[in-house]
């Protein structure tokens, strides 16, 4: 029986488990006082039974998924017919493979000899397995069901177990995405850790020659590489938290003012939305528009004006650019953190005699500012961790300058060089990509916790 | 009591307030003066805060509240397009139901008022004006060594005082006080009623206030406001004693309210 119509066929019986639980409990007496009515209702009891039916059954299934090919493959290995395969390597790995498929037919026919004589024991071993797998399955689930359907009594407190196991499977949710980041961060550790075996930390972090592309030949220059990220520090500051923060903190500030203090409720009503959406689009978009438009209009500009030494990609474009893709984010957290402010504060101003502008600027954004500041950094640490628009618009060359119309390169940049194309996974250019990507996720994460602590604090101090 | 017009401060006349559709107050006329301070007392929503905030002009901040009638402040029509809000703001101060001191410090918030009406042109000057207004508030004492500490730290009684200090900083010619002890417990609000006695003759005091002994202990014109209308208005003693209305009597007697 294949797998999937097994799966079929747990779950059609979790649902008659589930109706018949149902209808049983559905019967029981509900007149009488509040002490003696049923505990649960009728569909926590189905929900119960037919829990019991599908869960252990298909866990058993999960189980059996992963065992059972390691099984099927003792079990050829034991036969006569094995005895021809070689005896290590990718050829026996290659031919078992082969036969594989050829038992379960997913190909007709196949290229090795070998592999058609291994087929028969292959197909055989696989159908006993199989139906251990299958009979096992459907034993736990009638076993489940009949174990809970025997349960389903006026009094059975069917409602909390459901609950709990909600709460598990809610639980487990939440671990996945938890446990998915400590395995990343492992890998980084781990890859980074293989770096540093090979480059010292300290020219890493204090260096500031990059070239990482190791030579084939001894008598090429850079052949030993350099991997002085500095250069790469400050690009990726440069760019993001620098010039794009000039352009998002001003402007993002501003239409949260416009927005929350100034702004008609039918002017909000349009113009938040379309705040919105350039949040939304994708930053490949924006990374042609760096790339197509604003650079080369940044240098026809800066050649126009006399500086020669414009590069037609530019710190500035990539900056610029990036600035407009966070302004909607600076702005929605200065809106919240202005509204945020109590009206009796903005009132206090205003009855002084204060104007609205006084009263912003004495008042309301001095209260906001903790909010405004957590906002803003939450917007660089996105703004460094930004990779399209940088990719297409900053340039390659690890220049250490603070001239915005000359190229430059970032963290993310890098990384994505170093790591598109054929790669060796053992070459210190290719575990460099991972020492940056610790950086990079150590930098943000330190950002994060100070801005949302930031964020955290002021919100406490109005409620 | 012949220089009881000369002492008149402000008068509303058919005074209407409108949020939108919905009428709250109903062609009030009121006179507030110099040498009294007359409380605005009635039911919850019967309009009394909503006309105390006319007086100022801060119902401007509500979207979709309208005025009619006439307001003056020293024969000057209020809602003339010829007055500025923000000095009429600056002549009549409000003190308001919770204690909302600006999370700055004690100098800062008293200084407020002084610094964005440009009426200390010099630091000295502004110190000056800061102490004077701490003083005639009765909180100069308490926080003369600690002015640099943010005022939000101060009990609630002290909040409502740094309030009041930072209202008068600018020595406005009217303070309107809206329910300014509800917020506090009974030591606070006896000191707020004490101050409102000594500030009394220096401003035109108008208090809204929920408590009716507070009403009768501090006021000497009590204004009783039911559904948006003004029922009665006189000398507190008066209304406090020898009520003319009905409502009036049942309110004040506790029959309702």
């Amino acid at each position: 029986m294949s797998t999937l119509a097994l799966l079929f066929l747990v779950l059609g019986l979790g649902l008659i488990a589930w109706i018949s639980a149902r209808v049983r409990a559905s019967r029981f007496v509900i007149t009488g006082p509040a002490s003696q009515r049923p505990h649960s209702l009728p569909a926590y009891h189905a929900w119960y039974v037919g829990l019991w039916v599908a869960v252990p059954a298909l866990l058993f299934l999960a189980v059996w998924a992963s065992v059972s090919p390691g099984l099927v493959t003792q079990a050829v290995l034991a036969t006569p017919a094995a005895a021809e395969l070689p005896s290590f390597g990718m050829e026996r790995a290659a031919i078992l493979g082969e036969a594989r498929a050829l038992a379960d037919g997913s190909i007709k026919a196949a290229f090795n000899p070998k592999a058609t004589a291994l087929a028969p024991a292959f197909a055989q071993a696989l159908g006993f397995y199989g139906t251990i797998g299958a009979v096992v399955a459907l034993l736990l689930a009638f076993a489940g069901g009949a174990y809970a359907f025997t349960k389903v009594k006026p009094d059975f407190r069917a409602r909390t177990r459901v609950e709990r196991l909600v709460m598990g499977a809610l639980l487990i949710a939440s671990l996945v995405a938890i446990l998915t980041t400590i395995g990343i961060v492992a890998s980084l550790i781990f890859e980074s850790a293989r770096f540093f075996s090979m480059v010292s930390p300290i020219e890493f972090l204090f260096g500031t020659q990059w070239s990482p592309q190791t030579a084939i030949r001894a008598d090429q220059v850079g052949s030993s590489g350099a991997f002085g990220a500095v250069p790469l520090f400050w690009g990726t500051i440069f760019v993001g938290a620098i010039i794009a923060m000039i352009v998002a903190i001003p402007l993002g500030l501003m239409s949260a003012i416009y927005l929350t203090q100034y702004a008609k409720a039918s002017t909000r009503r349009w113009v938040k939305p379309i705040l919105e959406i350039l949040a939304g689009v994708p930053t490949v978009v924006y990374g042609y528009f760096a790339a197509l438009t604003v650079a080369p209009a940044l240098r026809d500009i800066a050649v126009a004006v006399g500086i020669s030494s414009a590069s037609s990609e530019s710190a500035l474009a990539a900056g610029l650019v990036m600035g407009v893709m966070i302004i909607p984010f600076v702005s929605s957290m200065a809106d919240d953190s202005i509204a945020a402010v109590p009206q009796a504060m903005k009132d206090g101003s205003l009855a002084m005699g204060a104007t609205s502008s006084e009263t912003i600027r004495k008042v309301l954004l001095p209260a906001a500012l903790p909010g405004v500041v957590g906002g803003v950094l939450l917007a660089v640490s996105r703004a460094i961790g930004e990779t399209m628009i940088v990719v297409m618009a900053a340039g390659l060359a690890a220049n250490l300058t603070a001239n915005p119309f000359s190229s430059v390169t970032t963290v993310t940049t890098q990384i994505v060089q170093l790591l598109t194309g054929d790669q060796e996974f053992d070459s210190a250019k290719t575990l460099a990509a991972f020492a940056l990507g610790l950086v990079l996720f150590v930098i943000t994460l330190l950002l994060n916790i100070v801005a949302l602590r930031v964020v955290k604090k002021y919100r406490e101090a109005y409620e | 009591m012949e220089n009881m017009t000369e002492t008149l401060k402000m008068t509303a006349r058919d005074v209407s307030v409108f949020y939108g559709a919905k009428q709250a107050i109903k062609s009030v006329s009121i006179d507030i003066d110099m040498a009294n301070v007359t409380a605005f007392i009635g039911p919850s929503g019967c309009g009394k805060s909503t006309f105390l905030r006319t007086l100022n002009r801060m119902n401007d901040t509500i979207s979709g509240a309208r005025v009619e009638g006439r307001i003056e402040l020293d024969g000057e029509d209020i809602y003339a397009s010829s007055m500025d809000v923000v000095q009429l703001r600056a002549r009549v101060g409000m003190v308001f139901q919770k204690p909302n001191p600006f999370p700055k410090s004690i100098y800062e918030n008293v200084a407020y008022g002084p610094r964005i009406h440009g009426l200390a042109p010099a630091k000295a000057d502004l110190d000056r004006m800061v102490e004077s207004a701490l003083r005639k508030a009765g909180l100069w004492d308490e926080v003369k060594d600690r002015l640099n500490e943010s005022g939000t730290a101060l009990s609630g009684g002290q909040q409502q005082r740094l309030c009041i200090a930072r209202a008068i900083a600018v020595d406005p010619e009217v303070v309107l006080m809206d329910e300014p002890c509800s917020a506090l417990d009974p030591i606070a609000t006896a000191k707020i009623e004490e101050l409102i006695h000594e500030l009394r003759g220096r401003y035109a005091i108008a208090i809204v206030t929920h408590n009716m002994q507070q009403a009768a202990r501090v006021s000497q014109k009590t204004a009783f406001f039911h559904l948006g209308t003004l029922v009665e208005y006189g000398d507190t003693s008066e209304i406090f004693t020898n009520p003319r209305e009905e409502r009036t009597k049942d309110y004040i007697t506790g029959r309702y309210g």
